[in-house]
């Protein structure tokens, strides 16, 4: 590569464009300005740091913070190969090796003439198409080292759809409708929650969302009535509220919203507008991340369609005085961005760290301004009990858990995918729907609720998946993450990959996260690569895990060593 | 603020007014919270979390940066809460370097912290920045606690020349595409210098003081000679 000189005109075009507004457009600049070069070279940031008014350590700091961000030359194809726990269990790591000998490059390298590069990256959220990987913004999944060079040309064909279960609630229109087409959409009773839900008061669909029990999906858990219930009565106009969904879904053996997000993009947009017509607010906002380049492109476009057929904007559905518009904010590379607080950071265009809570999101979100954000699945569930009606609803599951839930089946099973079911069915049931273990083998271990989730034994296969079954079986649902070990797995190669993911999303705030991720990862690293455990190794874990559980200031820090110590717990020789 | 707040820490009751932080009421009947970021002047972050305590919360709260409220049971010294503090310590010794952080060495003899625990792990190491005639930087000896990039903006001085690099376990203080202090926004107002809580911001002149120079070498050696027009 060599240094050729920048030229500053190519930018002009931007520039211009951004002119005048503030730091929270500085994500998007920095995006279109990686476009157009490739990379962020220094002169770039400057210019980018006189439109905005950002002083240039701030645009230093936030280049650093996001791995898609590149302050060094970089490749206009970066290829992008999962490392995490479900592609491991599918033996990604033959995947990498064929890749890196094929391009003669290590992680992180890009080809001489600056063509290519290519990058081990954390969970790309596509687990039921593993080994997966992006070829620039084209995915590719089920790969394998005889589609290398296939995938190497450009010409995989990208992954369809596996999204099963019955019944569909809320992924009904799968593979009914044409995602880009808002007139399909119509077509399949959209805008008919809405609809419904505009011949009511907002405190009625507030009743509605407490009688439908929905807690949100991300895996927090907060119930959606009383979210919306809270920003409805904070303090401020509806210029000064927001809606946002938190489509920066990035928790390792999570991949339902992404399946949402691009089979049936429609339905999210409409499901802020029943949010923002509850909470009385104006401005939504999709966060995406930055690795889900088809749900960016397809949410675009509904976006887009919906606004030019007056769905977004002025006075929607002919009802005078509401308004709503949506911006959709693409992340850059950091799980972190997925936590509430440091989303809103990300959007006003800063590191994505996260802040103090209280205050919360529903008087003190984006802009210090009351914030309703959801998950992708809780909005597109209140909009299916704002379409078919609570009673409905409730039909489904059980008296604690109503409705229905997605699971994100992936590991070594026969048929991974998004299962959309009732809630109440069992871990083994759910395996069963999906085909049993691959080639017949016994089950060591299912990860439930997410990297941040737990282990089950083969014993604990029998408990159903409902609120009330984790409240006493003491494992969460999370972002509904079931994912099969068999017992050919070295269990230690696993925890391992577990921990390396959060040693590389921590955000670096807090002394606890910062730096016990990093040591959980170095023990377990020494465990699996250098003849196993040593005296002591055991009890520094445990002692590291606790810590980060009860000290560290968000969610991240406060889970990551949730599955490792559940594993500790169930199979001490792991680590004895 | 007229409401006022009665709460228990650590079994005695004290009324304190609204907002007041749980350091804070503490510190008001005489229960020593340790902190290590912390500093009263600045914004708190609540980033070391050593001052984290038992609230009865599903998880510890940070004293710096959680108010009291009416009914709270204050734990600041349990079994737990101390666990958590020594581990941190632990922690933290085998990643920085804390020879010249006496309040810090203090507290892991106090927690009764083993340096050596954690010594296998990597440490954060950097070079010595040497770039302009009044401070050194020394980021084998930061700790992460931001009070230099605190004074550095909103905090006090609105100059903005100080930021962060990397992420997670790698992050550290840096500068725009970590240039030298002079082709910073940099003032040289010494506030980062005055603020840095172990060696990692030093003057100059101490550092050369330290090495054993006199002070006319000194002058020598870090002052222009002033040109006469």
């Amino acid at each position: 590569m060599t240094t050729e000189p920048i030229d500053l005109t190519l930018l002009e075009p931007v520039l211009q464009r951004y002119h005048g507004r503030r730091r929270d457009a500085l994500l998007p600049l920095l995006h279109e300005a990686q476009a157009v070069y490739g990379w962020l070279p220094e002169t770039v940031q400057e210019a980018v740091s006189k439109t905005l008014r950002v002083p240039l350590a701030d645009i230093h700091g936030v280049i650093e913070f996001y791995t898609m961000f590149y302050n060094r030359p970089m490749a206009r194809t970066v290829v992008r190969i999962c490392e995490d726990v479900a592609c491991q269990l599918a033996g990604c790591e033959a995947i990498h090796k064929a890749v890196s000998e094929k391009l003669g490059l290590q992680h992180g390298e890009m080809s001489e003439d600056g063509a290519i590069a290519y990058e081990r990256v954390p969970c790309l959220g596509m687990c039921e198409h593993a080994p997966n990987a992006l070829y620039g913004d084209k995915p590719a999944g089920d790969l394998t080292v005889t589609a290398v060079d296939d995938f190497l040309a450009g010409t995989y064909p990208e992954p369809a759809a596996k999204i099963y279960g019955e019944p569909k609630l809320k992924l009904f229109r799968v593979g009914q409708m044409d995602p880009l087409s808002l007139d399909d959409y119509l077509a399949h009773e959209g805008y008919v929650g809405l609809q419904n839900a505009m011949q009511h008061t907002p405190e009625e669909i507030i009743q509605w969302m407490d009688a439908s029990n929905i807690l949100g999906r991300g895996g927090a858990m907060f119930p959606v009535g009383n979210k919306w219930k809270f920003t409805r009565a904070a303090p401020g106009t509806p210029a000064q509220k927001h809606i946002i969904a938190n489509c920066d879904e990035s928790e390792p053996g999570t991949f339902k919203d992404r399946g949402l997000m691009e089979e049936d993009p429609f339905s999210l947009v409409e499901a802020m507008t029943l949010a923002a017509y509850v909470v009385g607010a104006e401005n939504g906002w999709i966060f995406i991340r930055g690795e889900y380049p088809r749900s960016h492109k397809r949410l675009l476009n509904a976006v887009e369609k919906a606004r030019a057929a007056g769905y977004l904007g002025k006075n929607i559905l002919g009802r005078a005085g509401f308004h709503f518009d949506i911006e959709v904010r693409l992340g850059a590379g950091a799980y972190i961005c997925g936590e509430e607080t440091a989303l809103f950071e990300a959007i006003e265009g800063k590191r994505g760290f996260p802040r103090i809570k209280p205050p919360f999101p529903t008087t003190h979100g984006l802009f210090h301004q009351p914030t309703a954000i959801n998950n992708v699945e809780t909005l597109v569930a209140a909009l299916a009990v704002a379409r078919i009606g609570w009673e409905a609803w409730a039909a489904y599951g059980t008296d604690d858990s109503k409705g229905t839930k997605w699971f994100c089946l992936s590991g070594h099973v026969n048929r991974p995918g998004l299962y959309e079911l009732p809630f109440g069915v069992t871990v083994r049931e759910l395996i069963e729907m999906g085909g049993g273990v691959k080639d017949g083998r016994a089950i060591q271990a299912v990860l439930v609720g997410g990297a941040a989730g737990r282990f089950l034994s083969p014993a604990e296969l029998d408990y159903p998946l409902t609120y009330a079954s984790s409240r006493n079986h003491a494992f969460p649902i999370g972002s509904g993450v079931v994912m099969v070990i068999d017992d050919q797995t070295d269990m230690r190669h696993t925890l391992y990959h577990l921990a390396h993911f959060f040693a590389h999303e921590s955000c670096g705030k807090c002394f606890p996260c910062q730096i016990g991720t990093q040591r959980q990862m170095e023990i377990l690293h020494h465990i699996n690569h250098n003849g196993g455990p040593q005296p002591g190794d055991k009890e520094r874990l445990l002692d590291v895990g606790f810590t980060m559980t009860e000290t560290s200031l968000c969610g991240l820090g406060q889970t990551a060593a949730a599955a490792i110590v559940s594993a500790i717990n169930l199979w001490p020789e792991l680590v004895e | 603020m007229s409401e006022t707040i009665t709460l228990k820490i650590d079994g005695r009751e004290i009324t304190v007014p609204q907002g007041t932080t749980i350091l804070d009421a503490a510190a008001q009947l005489g229960i020593e919270i340790p902190v290590i970021c912390y500093h009263p002047h600045l914004t708190a972050n609540g980033l070391c979390r050593v001052c984290s305590v038992d609230v009865g919360w599903r998880v510890q709260a940070a004293a710096c940066v959680t108010q009291c409220a009416n009914g709270m049971n204050v734990e600041t010294h349990s079994e737990d809460v101390c666990r958590g503090r020594r581990t941190i310590l632990e922690m933290l010794a085998a990643t920085v370097e804390l020879a010249e952080a006496p309040e810090i060495l203090a507290l892991l003899q106090e927690y009764e912290a083993d340096e050596s625990r954690f010594a296998a792990g990597e440490r954060r190491t950097a070079p010595i920045h040497d770039d302009n005639p009044f401070y050194i930087r020394d980021y084998n000896q930061c700790i992460n606690c931001w009070r230099c990039v605190q004074v550095c903006a909103e905090d006090a001085q609105y100059t903005f020349a100080l930021s962060f690099d990397g992420r997670g376990f790698h992050t550290q203080i840096g500068t725009f595409m970590n240039k030298g202090m002079t082709d910073t926004t940099c003032v040289f107002c010494g506030q980062c210098v005055g603020v840095c809580p172990t060696g990692a911001l030093k003057p100059k002149r101490q550092l050369l003081l330290e090495q054993g120079w006199d002070p006319d070498s000194i002058f020598e050696a870090t002052r222009r000679k002033r040109k006469k027009t």
